[in-house]
């Protein structure tokens, strides 16, 4: 109950700061824009003649997320070590568990009010047609989760350096292979410098997002691709808090 | 209310703190002294849990810090050394921010934050972004931060730096008034703020503590403790030292003239000797004395000898020789 309100209490103080500076409204307007020029002008959703969002919409995801994500998550703990807030939150009664996961569970928030407001698609293939909204929901879900992922891994990196820069360009290399992972070029260089092991290409090719993400965008809530999202996360903000305390042992 | 048991910190092979141990009661505000990178921050930080010590133990009101580090976390309040603050917030966000993480809620939040604004004079920034702020206002802010849940524990890094000389005597008015109610650590290198605010110092150089007691007696170790300094018309300065050198209780003696006045310092062979003035005055019966003093000791100087060994016996040899 009371890890649960330093939780809330962090959140807070998290969004409170994402909305007083501009970095929240260019973020959204961007995200916004790109959204819509990639389903109308280049994923051709009216040529399509579908009432479907999957392969107009959505499949544009991974590939904002890799660069606008790092974007939310590189100040995370960077900007608290260049500050020396990170001094102050530290000091203060709470877990650092408490912090991490407010920390994050803020951002995610925001993210999930970014993508919320691309609801006039929703509201665009409704009016033209009879879409499925149970496979758009499950799409969404599952856009959410991809972008708490990539989110958790940008608090790796964001608690590894004081840069926001080196910061972003380390998670965008990182999310990048969590798309790569599963493409087939990148499993035919896996498989020969591997010499064939092939479980270890099994477990490289199953850290991509993609795969994971494609039985969302056909509606399918399933639980292993679920646990994926959640395990990446729950083991990214583990290294999070393993991270920030090395560095105050050391 | 503060304990620290032989606290050590190691950077790698550099002991950055070795083997630090003291206390703070209730009532007493304890200053910190010592050069640049003697291990006052870094002491500060294990005091107040954001560093985990390499061995020792700190234990906060009865509670372990490595222990249980929550329960000694909410009796403490921290300035830090840079006096950090969210920048991308008001000041009035980041005080309700500190005062919620505090658990304050409603009326006791309400009654906090008027409280800490004005003891900290920030009314008239209180909806201003934190990165607007000039340097005092943002000190003050983080100040105000560490005072906002009334903590029994104030641990202060450079409380003073980087204000005007009113915002300074301010802060040290208020840290000797809150001193009387709780415990205080304050670290400083403005030496007469030891004067002004402490009840005790402690001294620290090069990770160890060198000195601790009293202003008063740390300045009994200075060889200006109990020295007696009197001006003279129409004696020779040759004269005037020559006749005191013969004093039983003088070990040295200065003078300096000045037209056709000398102004002498006899130095006490005890340190802190109060019949010194005594012999003086009787030595110097029937002479024309203008001014005539006892010396209290100097602290700069008792800082200057205790944290610079290896000068420390040039620096004796500079001020034994006489200025004619």
């Amino acid at each position: 109950m009371n890890s649960l309100s330093n939780i809330k209490t962090i959140a807070k103080r998290e969004l409170l700061a994402c909305f007083t500076s501009p970095v929240a409204y260019v973020f959204i307007v961007i995200f916004l824009l790109l959204n819509g020029f990639f389903t109308f002008m280049v994923g051709g959703f009216f040529e399509r003649g579908q009432a479907s969002l999957a392969s107009s919409f959505f499949m544009w995801h991974p590939w904002f997320y890799l660069f606008l994500v790092p974007a939310v998550g590189m100040r995370l703990w960077a900007e608290e070590r260049r500050v020396g807030t990170l001094e102050l939150l530290l000091t203060m009664p709470i877990a650092p568990w408490e912090a991490i996961v407010g920390k994050f569970v803020a951002s995610w928030l925001f993210l999930g009010l970014a993508l919320f407001l691309t609801f006039p698609v929703v509201l665009t293939v409704n009016h033209l047609g009879s879409p499925d909204n149970g496979v758009i929901f499950a799409a969404y879900v599952g856009s959410w989760l991809m972008a708490g992922a990539y989110l958790a891994v940008s608090c790796i990196t964001s608690a590894i350096t004081r840069s926001q820069v080196v910061s972003f360009i380390i998670s965008v290399v990182a999310c990048l292979f969590l798309i790569l992972a599963g493409f087939p070029p990148v499993i035919n260089m896996l498989q020969s410098l591997t010499h064939n092991w092939q479980w270890l290409v099994d477990v490289i090719t199953s850290f991509s997002v993609i795969t994971h993400f494609e039985g969302f965008q056909k509606g399918v809530l399933d639980s292993r691709d679920i646990i994926f999202f959640l395990s990446v996360i729950g083991f990214s903000l583990f290294t999070t808090s393993v991270i920030l305390r090395t560095h105050r042992t050391s | 209310m503060i304990k620290v048991e032989n606290l050590t910190k190691l950077f790698g092979a550099k002991r950055a703190v070795d083997g630090v141990s003291f206390t703070v009661e209730r009532g007493e505000v304890l200053g910190f002294l010592g050069p640049n990178g003697a291990g006052k921050s870094t002491t500060m930080r294990m005091l107040t849990g954001f560093l985990p010590p390499s061995s020792g133990t700190v234990t906060v009101g009865g509670y372990d810090m490595a222990e249980q580090p929550i329960s000694a976390k909410k009796l403490l309040g921290y300035l830090p050394e840079s006096a950090p603050a969210y920048t991308d917030m008001t000041v009035y966000g980041f005080l309700n921010f500190a005062a919620e993480i505090r658990g304050l809620r409603g009326d006791a939040k309400k009654s906090a934050l008027s409280r800490v604004v004005d003891l900290c004079f920030l009314d008239s920034v209180l909806h201003q972004n934190v990165d607007t702020l000039s340097k005092g206002y943002r000190h003050r802010t983080c100040f105000a931060q560490s005072i906002i849940h009334d903590p029994d524990i104030l641990v202060l890094d450079e409380p003073t730096d980087g204000l005007d000389p009113n915002q300074k005597s301010e802060i040290r008015q208020l840290i000797r008034k809150m001193g009387e109610k709780k415990a205080i650590i304050f670290s400083t290198h403005i030496l007469e703020e030891v004067d002004a605010a402490c009840t005790r110092a402690i001294i620290i150089d090069r990770g160890a503590i060198v000195a601790n007691g009293t202003p008063a007696e740390l300045r009994r170790k200075s060889e200006w403790a109990g020295a007696v300094t009197l001006r003279v018309q129409g004696l020779g300065a040759g004269a005037v030292q020559e006749k005191l050198n013969q004093l039983r209780g003088a070990k040295k003696v200065t003078a300096s003239a000045n037209g056709n006045r000398v102004t002498v310092t006899v130095f006490p062979r005890v340190a802190g000797d109060g019949d010194l003035t005594r012999e003086v005055i009787a030595a110097t019966n029937g002479w024309q004395i203008e001014e005539l003093r006892t010396e209290e000791g100097r602290l700069d100087e008792v800082f200057h000898n205790i944290t610079m060994p290896d000068t420390r016996s040039e620096n004796r040899n500079a001020k034994s020789e006489t200025r004619v």
